[in-house]
């Protein structure tokens, strides 16, 4: 798995690629976490179409970025889910608890 | 046995011990060794190394397929799979990354409704404490909350879901049938 992040005005945005699993989630869990709650960030965004499969240790990584960006007010947006991640996101029904588009233009416009 | 090489990031490489079993060899395999071989498809011997998930996943991908799942019971089976392994790593071996996972899958077949319908089965076996019966329990998905998560999904995705401790063994057993319903 790779993450990178880029700086569009007051949004971050985290391309992820690859599967995001019990190996790798701790680096997106950090990731996130450091900017919401260390830099502030008025509007995270979830690149997540390179992303194949997320697993429940991705998805918890998800809800605690989700719910420190509510503990400090900024956004939480999630783009360009596949089929498995959606799945998994409705299967623990948290696809209506996270802000979701379809691709990165719909995200930056929401 | 086929010994699959993969690489771990932090530890270097690591090895997967695989056997896959052709459908010739496998009838005489099961003509051999009698019940213990019978509906052999896969056994696979890995240390509890998460880096390792990925490989297991790509494994059971083409299985599944062959053995002539749909889409969503292919994802099904291999995030049940995977799900039952991070348990393992996290909750049996403490995240410890060199402990044994020994895994089968079989195919089994039942009769139901005077239909019969071909399963594959999935025994996956480590050597961590005892689980309690608490830990078995899901949470409820009302809560949003990170974890707790992974034996939800497993539920959801096989038809059947047991666990048994013999020989200081910890025993899950998966079961999927190929368009069956889900078990009461």
């Amino acid at each position: 798995m790779q993450i990178s992040s880029r700086q569009l005005d007051k949004t971050t945005i985290f391309d992820v690629s690859g599967d995001i699993d019990l190996a790798n989630s701790p680096a997106v869990r950090k990731a996130l976490l450091k900017e919401v709650r260390d830099n502030r960030t008025p509007r995270v965004v979830m690149n997540l179409s390179k992303v194949r499969y997320i697993d429940s240790s991705g998805v918890a990584s998800l809800v605690e970025g989700l719910k420190a960006s509510r503990d400090v007010g900024s956004r939480f947006i999630l783009f360009g889910l596949s089929t498995s991640a959606r799945e998994v996101l409705q299967l623990s029904r948290l696809l209506k608890i996270f802000e979701v588009y379809d691709n990165e233009e719909q995200a930056l416009a929401g | 046995m086929t010994s699959l090489r993969t690489r771990s990031r932090a530890r270097g490489e690591t090895e997967i011990h695989m056997k896959v079993l052709h459908p010739v060899r496998r009838n005489k395999a099961k003509e051999r060794n009698g019940d213990s071989s019978r509906g052999l498809l896969l056994r696979l011997e890995l240390p509890s190394d998460p880096s390792l998930l990925c490989a297991v996943r790509g494994a059971v991908e083409r299985l599944t397929e062959s053995f002539g799942f749909s889409e969503p019971e292919c994802r099904a089976v291999t995030r049940a799979v995977d799900e039952a392994l991070t348990n393992i790593i996290r909750h049996a071996y403490k995240g410890r990354p060199d402990r044994p996972i020994e895994m089968s899958f079989r195919s089994v077949h039942r009769q139901s409704d005077h239909t019969p319908s071909e399963g594959l089965e999935i025994l996956l076996c480590d050597r961590g404490p005892s689980i309690e019966r608490a830990q078995l329990c899901m949470r409820e998905l009302e809560e949003v909350r990170p974890g707790g998560l992974g034996l939800h999904f497993i539920q959801q995705s096989m038809d059947i879901v047991e666990y048994k401790r013999a020989n200081g063994t910890n025993r899950l057993r998966l079961v999927k049938y190929v368009r069956a319903p889900k078990q009461e």
